[in-house]
């Protein structure tokens, strides 16, 4: 049965004599090998060059404030139940008077700590948190360990900084470019 | 003491010792350098682009290697004979330094009226020289795949004698045919009878191209890399072998490589000719003088041997990554059924066409009989039939 035309007979015939010598495919093989040898390299040579990402990239985490610049989480614990990697914990504590300008809701998380090595950058935290606070960065990677110590992110380095807000733009390729630099 | 320094200064024992030690370093640099330019070529050919974190474009990387090659854990297993197995990669690396030192890197250096040929020795049987010490190269793979105790490692000790034995014998045929030519065994004179553009790959194509093979063969390169071959013998008659050892070992066949390319260059390629050099030396002289032009011209003779020995180191690599490594049988076949007889043929049209008088278009008329002789006899072959499918 022909399912497609896309076969190919190959030629079984005896092979002549110069082709028995097997100079001929051996000269055909180095004009492709030298070919390939002069043609420009596909290669991007990372730590200086960096490819677009698309806005939609999945990197370093941050725990956004809102306008005012109050943290917006109120430490529900939905992202560290739907992270399927269980890099996630948090500790709770009720917002006492005059921490009004400091935290949104009147439960905030005085703990946030998020595992990199365990983290798979999967994005379900975003999706499950009510408050819009947890987001996966498009514009930076999480750096690399070099200590154990270095792998648990807490608060100080999660929570939004106000003078350099995050902004998910960067919709297109230029912006984006010019975002990785 | 007074009289010792001046029979010093004035004898050549100086000279011939700088001479060497330049000599040597050369190698050993050129040897380093090409595992960089293996990497690299190896790289390009494949749309990559190679070692480039250590240095300028990865310059420093053979540094590096080497580097960790002195300190890995230097292992011997406990069942190796363990004197056999020190002076295994110890005869490799000694046999491949030593063969390059009959070949004339360059004409003569005229220092104080006196004339220095740059070459380590000049001795006139050259070429049985360096076909002694290279058949003697073997001996380290032999010696290291035995004394390892492991069935892959002899394996690969015993590919790697009957190989280097089966293709020396086509290789000394193609050579004998150049001998002819030229009368004489010393390299020297050998380079000295191509003069300008007068080589001996016009006048011996097919020797060059049995002799090109049977070089690919005696430095285990692919496509005859069968003792090293990975994906039957782990890693061949150095299966066991670990730090500088293992240094050793691969370092030996780059220095053979470049050995080779010297070989090459020297007895097809014209050594360090090239053409119009008299015109160039001529106005050397009148520009600079008798001595001081002959000696720049000799600088530039150097050039032109080393731009032939890195081309061939290049090819040799080029092939690595084009051709596939043969199957052992077909090897055999190739060195014996194929190689041998064409080299016979060769030499006999060489001798017929010396006689003749004629000595050029002899060996290319004689060639082109050859190859309408083979082809008719060829067609009139047993037709075998297939057994897959009909044509």
């Amino acid at each position: 049965m022909q399912l497609t035309n896309r076969a190919k007979k190959t030629d079984k015939s005896e092979l002549s004599l110069f082709e028995k010598s097997y100079l001929p495919s051996i000269a055909t093989g180095l004009g492709i090998t030298i070919k390939h040898f002069f043609q420009a390299k596909q290669t991007i040579e990372y730590p200086e060059q960096k490819r677009y990402l698309g806005p939609v990239f999945r990197g370093h985490h941050i725990l956004k404030r809102d306008e005012e610049g109050r943290e917006r989480c109120t430490a529900c614990g939905l992202c560290a139940v739907a992270c399927p990697a269980e890099a996630i914990s948090m500790v709770a504590q009720e917002r006492v008077k005059g921490e009004e300008r400091l935290y949104r809701e009147e439960k905030y998380a005085a703990v946030y700590e998020i595992n990199m090595l365990r983290c798979i950058f999967c994005g379900l935290c975003e999706e499950a948190c009510p408050k819009q606070a947890v987001y996966l960065r498009h514009d930076t990677f999480v750096p690399v360990f070099t200590d154990r110590s270095d792998v648990i992110y807490g608060k100080d380095q999660l929570v939004e900084d106000m003078t350099h807000r995050y902004q998910r733009d960067a919709w297109t390729k230029e912006d984006a470019m010019k975002l990785w630099k | 003491m007074g009289s010792f320094i001046q029979w010093l200064t004035e004898s050549m024992f100086l000279w011939k010792a700088l001479i060497v030690l330049i000599i040597f370093a050369i190698t050993l640099a050129i040897a380093m350098y090409s595992t960089w330019g293996e990497r690299k070529v190896a790289a390009y050919i494949q749309d990559r682009r190679g070692p480039n974190r250590a240095g300028w474009g990865g310059l420093l990387q053979p540094l590096a290697d080497a580097g960790k090659m002195f300190f890995k854990e230097d292992f011997i297993p406990a069942k190796a004979d363990k004197w056999l197995f020190i002076l295994g990669p110890c005869i490799s690396i000694f046999t491949a330094l030593m063969s390059s030192a009959v070949v004339p890197f360059g004409n003569s250096f005229i220092i104080g009226g006196k004339e220095i040929f740059v070459q380590a020795i000049e001795i006139n049987i050259g070429i049985l020289y360096v076909f002694g010490v290279v058949s003697l190269g073997v001996y380290g793979v032999m010696i290291g795949g035995w004394a390892s105790n492991n069935k892959f490692s002899l394996l690969g000790a015993v590919r790697a004698a009957s190989q280097n034995i089966s293709y020396e014998l086509a290789m000394g045929m193609s050579i004998i045919a150049i001998l002819m030519m030229s009368g004489t065994l010393s390299v020297r004179e050998i380079v000295l009878q191509q003069h300008g553009g007068n080589w001996n790959i016009f006048y011996q194509p097919l020797g060059f191209l049995i002799f090109t093979v049977c070089a690919f063969a005696e430095c285990n390169r692919t496509p005859f890399d069968l003792p090293e071959c990975e994906t039957e013998l782990v890693g061949g008659y150095h299966t066991e072998y670990s730090s500088m050892k293992l240094g050793f070992y691969l370092f030996a066949e780059y220095i053979n490589m470049f050995a080779s390319s010297a070989v090459t260059a020297c007895l097809f390629f014209g050594g360090y000719n090239y053409p119009g050099m008299d015109f160039v030396e001529r106005q050397l002289i009148v520009g600079l003088g008798a001595n001081a032009g002959h000696n720049v011209a000799t600088l530039i003779g150097i050039g032109s041997m080393f731009t032939k020995i890195l081309f061939g180191i290049f090819f040799f690599m080029w092939v690595r990554w084009t051709v596939p490594r043969f199957r052992y049988d077909q090897l055999m076949n190739l060195g014996w059924k194929g190689l041998i007889p064409l080299a016979v043929a060769n030499l006999v049209i060489t001798a017929v066409a010396i006689l003749s008088g004629y000595k050029l278009i002899g060996i290319w008329v004689g060639l082109a009989l050859m190859f309408v002789l083979i082809s008719i006899v060829w067609s009139f072959r047993p037709k075998k039939k297939n057994a897959i499918m009909g044509a």
